[in-house]
């Protein structure tokens, strides 16, 4: 396959042709990853619904993304770390971070109400600036395959990340150390405002590879079978020792950058329905109904789970009191407080309580950034 | 300020056609803050650049620019992000001067919205103007009225030496005041008729019982905490905006303090090591003997800025102030 082929598994029903479910993926595989999807989407939403509410703060949308997520996480083994960023802010509800925890985070909560131990789920912390975290994966395979163990890593990130240098130089260990680390690129043509093309001369991502010598594949990202295809690949390469893989999940950010950004700033509307269609939810259930695995009822009933299990996290998250003033103090050290936090909760708690910090204004305002302003005095 | 700063980007880039600006976001839509906003439409995309996503690489060329004859202008999109361009700014741009005898120094504008108060998510809110303060070869100022934002970044532009130009992104959109149009800028030297504002500080408040000393967003708050202790005490507390973090302005520091004879200190960032540990021994240093009592600190803690439903436990309030001011006060 050339660089600038696309692996693409699921047609459109029109004039996309369906190609056959790849080795490994049975009835059972396509339901429970049609089920994750299903949750990945709901989550997205109310999470959006919630912002427009005001109860959680500036939230990070992935609307059309969900395939590049739950397609990457069902091809790891449970023991494989993935390093999520800001977008795949809810990819650990997939292995069992608590839906309540992710909110709180996007809540604005620290301590136990936004942040999990990732050791318990192998789920890196959400990564907020952006590619730092790419050698942390590099890292962790590196010393998986130290010790001999099988554990891969996983970090997705975007068409912008590639810029940075953490980016060059992870993929620069990764193929040097020859480690099992899929770089999970989602390549959604949009960094903010910037286009992929101020990202780079190439007219691929997954080209980048071969300055690595690993190999590049690109998926079609709206695929959730393909991204589960390359990656499945991907994760055996590197646990028989041949090193990592450049994946690029070719798609387009569908909706804005996050729920503070206006794309009418910088886009055309006209383009982005033009992609539209080829989302992974609804594509993903004709795909199946088309193959006669799943029906309307069985899809409706993946969809009042997922409904439950996020409205159950909502209420939950409602029921989490603000962190007291110890949270700023209480875990920033393993070893302990050093003496200045005494002298700093001791002043702290001279003070009449600060009011709880309530979620920034509820709409899109004109800002193209992640952060929305108080309300003018 | 948004709008003070963005007429001060109009200005030099108009008034110099060296004046290139650099950054995530910057033209197309102006900037997430929208200082840049319609810079592109009046002075085209050569001059008006949305980089790749790297700050090092466009801290990097910028250098390179301004070693060509350039006035290259950097927005940092918020102010953690500036962290991987720490290794150009600290390695390369403050010391070309010192490697060149001062001939080349790398003259440039690195422009950092900062500190928190915004409600952001993590890493949105950092205060890192104390890493930049201790890197010799930088300039390090902080505006906080709309008028010093517009002369101070035109005198920024104008500076041969690099300057980190911090801006308290929490009164971006506070007290909207005229800004003058009158200052005249020659750029690319170091006697624009802004120069002075670039190491001198403001009284923001007249006083004489108490110095309080601070800059960026807590200016205001600690105004607000002066009007406190003038109705609670009869206290007339005066506030000093320092405006130049680097260098800090000696006379105004250690002036205000002796007048005075009681000072206390105010800064978002963390304690340790921070802008108050400077100030504070430069006023015990050198006036100790006008001192009633020793300098005080109201500062942020030795923490990560917490997330945002935690920051007002963080940031310094009036109240925080008044208590500090307090404690110098009944020393
Ligand atoms: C080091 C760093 N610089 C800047 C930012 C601000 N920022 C947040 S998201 C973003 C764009 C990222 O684009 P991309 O990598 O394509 O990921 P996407 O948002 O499309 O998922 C930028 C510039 C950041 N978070 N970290
Ligand atoms: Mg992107």
């Amino acid at each position: 396959m050339s660089a600038a082929e696309v692996l693409r598994v699921m047609g459109d029903g029109k004039s996309l042709e369906d190609r056959a479910v790849p080795e490994g993926l049975g009835e059972k595989d396509l339901l429970e990853l049609f089920r994750w999807l299903v949750i990945l989407r709901t989550f997205d939403e109310r999470a959006v619904a919630l912002q427009r509410q005001g109860r959680i703060g500036t939230y990070p949308l992935y609307w059309g993304e969900e395939g590049t997520q739950a397609g990457a996480l069902y091809a790891c083994q449970e023991g494989d770390w993935v390093f999520p960023t800001y977008r795949q802010n809810s990819i650990g509800i997939l292995r069992g971070v608590p839906v309540a925890t992710i909110l709180g985070w996007i809540r604005g909560y620290g301590g136990p109400a936004g942040f999990y131990n990732p050791r318990d789920y192998r789920v890196a912390p959400i990564c907020v600036p952006i590619a730092t975290h790419l050698p942390h994966a590099v890292g962790l395979a590196w010393a998986a395959k130290i010790r001999n163990d099988g554990t891969a890593s996983l970090a997705w990130f975007g068409d912008g990340a590639t810029s940075e240098g953490d980016f060059h130089e992870a993929m620069n260990f990764a193929s040097v150390f020859k480690v099992a680390t899929v770089f999970f690129c989602v390549n959604n043509q949009w960094a903010i405002s910037t286009p992929v093309t101020r990202q780079m001369a190439t007219s691929t991502i997954a080209e980048r590879a071969a300055a690595y010598n690993m190999p590049g594949i690109r998926v079609d990202g709206f695929d959730p079978i393909a991204c589960w295809k390359a990656t499945r690949d991907a994760l055996e390469r590197g646990r028989a020792g041949e090193g990592p893989t450049l994946i690029e999940a070719y798609c387009y950010r569908l909706g804005a950058h996050g729920t503070a950004d206006d794309p009418k700033l910088y886009r055309d509307d006209a383009e982005t329905e033009r992609w539209r269609p080829l989302e992974p939810v609804g594509r993903m259930f004709a795909f199946l109904s088309r193959l006669g695995v799943l029906d309307e009822s069985t899809a409706e009933g993946y969809q009042q789970e997922a409904k439950r299990m996020v409205a159950d996290g909502v209420k939950q998250l409602e029921s989490i009191e603000q962190p007291g003033q110890d949270v700023l103090f209480d875990y920033v050290y393993s070893s302990g407080p050093p003496w200045t936090f005494q002298e700093g909760l001791a002043e702290l708690e001279s003070m009449s309580r600060q009011p709880e910090v309530e979620p920034p204004t509820p709409s899109p305002g004109p800002n193209t950034g992640d952060v929305e302003f108080p309300r003018e005095p | 300020m948004v709008e003070a700063l963005n007429k001060a980007l109009h200005e030099a880039m108009e008034l110099d056609d060296r004046v290139v600006l650099l950054g995530e976001d910057v033209a197309k839509t102006g900037g997430v803050f929208r200082v840049t906003a319609g810079l592109l439409d009046k002075f085209g995309d050569a001059r008006v650049v949305d980089t790749p996503l790297a700050e090092s690489g466009i801290v990097g060329t910028a250098i390179g620019m301004s070693i060509y004859g350039l006035l290259p202008i950097v927005e940092i999109q918020f102010d953690a992000f500036v962290y991987p361009a720490f290794d150009q700014i600290i390695v390369h741009a403050a010391r070309y001067a010192w490697r060149t005898n001062a001939e080349l120094p790398a003259t440039m504008v690195i422009r950092i919205p900062f500190g928190g108060g915004v409600r952001a998510p993590e890493l949105h809110s950092d205060s890192p103007e104390a890493f930049f303060a201790h890197a010799p070869g930088l300039k390090v100022v902080c505006p906080t009225t709309p008028s010093d934002a517009r002369d101070m970044l035109l005198a920024a532009i104008a500076h041969p030496d690099p300057v980190i130009f911090m801006e308290p992104k929490r009164i971006y959109r506070a007290g909207r005041q005229e800004v003058p149009e009158d200052s005249a800028v020659t750029l690319g030297s170091s006697n624009g008729a802004g120069a002075e504002l670039l190491s001198t500080a403001r009284v923001a408040r007249a006083g004489e019982d108490l110095a309080i000393i601070t800059y960026g967003a807590t200016v205001p708050l600690c105004v607000e905490a002066a009007g406190v202790l003038e109705r609670q005490r009869d206290i007339q507390a005066r506030v000093v905006d320092l405006r130049s973090i680097y260098p800090l302005d000696v006379k105004a520091i250690t002036s205000s303090a002796a007048a005075c004879g009681r000072a206390l200190v105010v800064h978002e960032a963390p304690r340790t090591a921070g802008m108050g540990a400077e100030i504070s021994s430069l006023i015990h240093e050198r006036v100790m003997l006008d001192l009633e009592a020793p300098v005080g600190r109201v500062t942020g803690f030795d923490v990560p800025f917490p997330q945002f439903a935690n920051e007002e436990d963080y940031l310094p309030s009036v109240e925080r102030i008044v208590a500090g001011a307090n404690k110098v006060l009944d020393f």
